[in-house]
């Protein structure tokens, strides 16, 4: 085997530019690129996941997602969370702005919002069945505050489980803002919060003119991951109620379609549908993003 | 006044954290009292009430042997590690020659990694699924760990962002002695890099030993359970045993709570530089 040092740093580079690439951009293309590709394919059939061979059957999938409500219902659902993304991230803006400054027990109150976050998704869906079960945690708590006729079947009214299961989510989710938002408050220097109060401005013009702008940026990204996160919701409402009673979420009823109808054909062009969606969504955002600076 | 406006403020301060805390803990904490209490014990009591012995670990012997959790923790044990030492070698590799090389299609490429992120990785499972099935790796542990490596890209990043701080004039100098570029990368880059390779275990290994999904779809063979897929399974079985699944939850949340307890300074700054991209 040559040496390498005895090449030339030109022959090198060749040779290690390839090496180097070889592995994560075959890895990017079987498994970020090659899916969409496939997935076009297929949504053009009425493939079941087995048989050899695809019968090609034109646009009728797309056509059955748009003619038949019952597809496009779902992401009713995904409303749900999209709204409660800004219940979390205002309450992570808040517990972030408060603890950037003097708190006592600070660092208790920062691990003990934060943690919820590192959980286990499974763990996070049994905690909230619990949670919310007839007879479990929340309906006790009601009783106890003396509010026992508030009591609810959480998960089995269709007309409350999505607004539980988004609470479930803020609850997962939460935390996690929290933090970003915190090491982003952390880098605004503290002289010119000094300077500020010198000019005589309260806690609350130092949130409004000085924290805000400075984390723009970052509640922006935020809001964008947000889009997405709504539509693509997937876990919690599936580990906790399987989409049922009106809970169902696009990605559930998508993989359901796939795994369990075996129609691989009509699930493809759903996964099309929602990937064209988020990808308009997310350019939509980032190009009024960019207009503004 | 001023004192009596500020104290207010103060109180309200102090009131909604432990409003917050409290609205973080307690969901926790009520499972935790149910995995201590006997089957008769847990139907008597209500959800808040403490356990009668709080040393009562015989829900947790249940739900360790009969749900088989330890084969889960080995399972999740091999993919973690190989995914994590994979994605930091591949990874860096990738971010190495993006970010000191420019050559014909380099900007081609770092925009094939940057595009990639905006495709969720939930929308296409239904092909992915076919090309693991082609690859003859459904129910293999290599399905997962491929697709760690393959479709979260995150660790790219996260080196390419640190390569930025790394002066090039440490590979230069090292030309200058006659280092080849491999012993530039694997002697210079590669340990500077440490603060980020930080990052990835952290970021990875919790994203990995919290997923549910992949294992799920990819090997429901049940000697391939992880930890995920372990705890799932109690949910038909056991709906009656609610002390038992308590039990599984709190041994499935242990480990992240051990991590974080004794990691809790690159947990915070591996999850703020690794998420925001």
């Amino acid at each position: 085997m040559p040496k390498l040092s005895n090449m030339s740093y030109k022959n090198q580079r060749i040779l290690i530019i390839f090496l180097f690439s070889l592995v994560p951009v075959a890895l990017l293309l079987t498994f970020s690129y090659l899916p969409v590709v496939k997935m076009f394919q297929y949504s053009f059939t009425s493939w079941n996941g087995l048989s050899k061979n695809m019968e090609y059957i034109g646009f009728d999938n797309y056509r059955t997602i748009f003619t038949k409500p019952e597809y496009f219902a779902v992401f009713k659902v995904s409303l749900y969370y999209f709204l409660a993304t800004f219940v979390q991230m205002g309450l992570a803006l808040y517990f972030a702005t408060i603890l950037s400054f003097n708190v006592r027990m600070k660092n208790w109150f920062k691990g003990i919002l934060f943690f919820p976050t590192l959980l286990n998704g499974v763990a996070i869906g049994f905690i909230f069945l619990f949670f919310f079960k007839p007879e479990g945690t929340l309906n006790t708590l009601l009783d106890l505050a003396g509010l026992g006729a508030w009591q609810q079947k959480w998960l089995l009214n269709p007309h409350l489980i999505n607004i539980s299961l988004a609470f479930a989510s803020v609850w997962r989710y939460m935390g996690m803002n929290f933090i970003i938002f915190l090491g982003a408050i952390s880098s605004i220097g503290g002289d010119i919060y000094e300077a500020s109060e010198i000019d005589g401005a309260n806690r609350w013009h130092q949130f409004r003119h000085i924290i805000i702008p400075s984390i723009k940026r970052i509640l922006q990204l935020n809001l964008i991951l947000a889009v997405s996160g709504a539509i693509g919701v997937f876990e919690i409402p599936y580990v906790m109620t399987g989409g049922s009673n009106g809970s169902g979420t696009f990605v559930i009823q998508t993989v359901d379609v796939a795994f369990k109808y075996s129609k691989m054909g009509l699930a493809s062009a759903m996964a099309v549908v929602l990937l064209g969606i988020v990808i308009v969504v997310t350019i939509v955002q980032r190009v009024l993003i960019k207009e503004e600076k | 006044m001023h004192t009596l406006k500020y104290s207010a403020a103060s109180f309200f301060k102090y009131l909604t954290l432990i409003l917050g805390a409290l609205m973080a803990l307690i969901p926790i904490a009520v499972v935790f009292f149910a995995s201590l209490k006997t089957n008769e014990e847990y139907a008597s009591t209500g959800p808040l009430t403490l356990p009668e012995n709080w040393l009562n670990f015989s829900n947790y012997t249940k739900a360790f042997v009969d749900g088989n959790m330890l084969l889960g923790f080995m399972n999740t044990m091999f993919i973690v590690l190989i995914s994590i030492a994979g994605a930091t070698l591949t990874g860096s590799m990738m971010a190495y020659i993006l970010a000191r090389f420019k050559f014909r299609g380099s900007k081609l490429l770092m925009g094939a990694f940057l595009l990639a992120t905006l495709i969720p990785g939930v929308t296409t499972q239904v092909a992915t699924f076919q090309i693991i099935n082609s690859l003859e790796l459904f129910n293999t542990r290599w399905a997962p760990i491929l697709m760690y490596l393959g479709t979260d890209i995150i660790a790219v990043y996260i080196f390419m962002q640190f390569l930025d701080s790394i002066s090039e004039s440490l590979d230069e100098s090292a030309m200058l002695d006659g280092a080849s570029y491999w012993t530039i990368y694997w002697r210079i880059i590669l340990p500077l890099l440490s603060p980020a390779i930080v990052t990835v275990i952290i970021v990875k290994g919790v994203n990995i030993y919290n997923d549910f999904y992949t294992p799920f779809l990819y090997m429901p063979k049940s000697s391939l359970q992880v930890v995920s897929t372990a705890l799932f399974k109690f949910k038909g079985p056991y709906g009656s045993q609610w002390e038992v699944i308590c039990a599984a939850i709190m041994i499935a949340i242990i480990p992240t709570l051990i991590a974080f307890v004794s990691l809790q300074k690159y947990i915070y700054n591996g999850f703020a530089q690794g998420s925001v991209k």
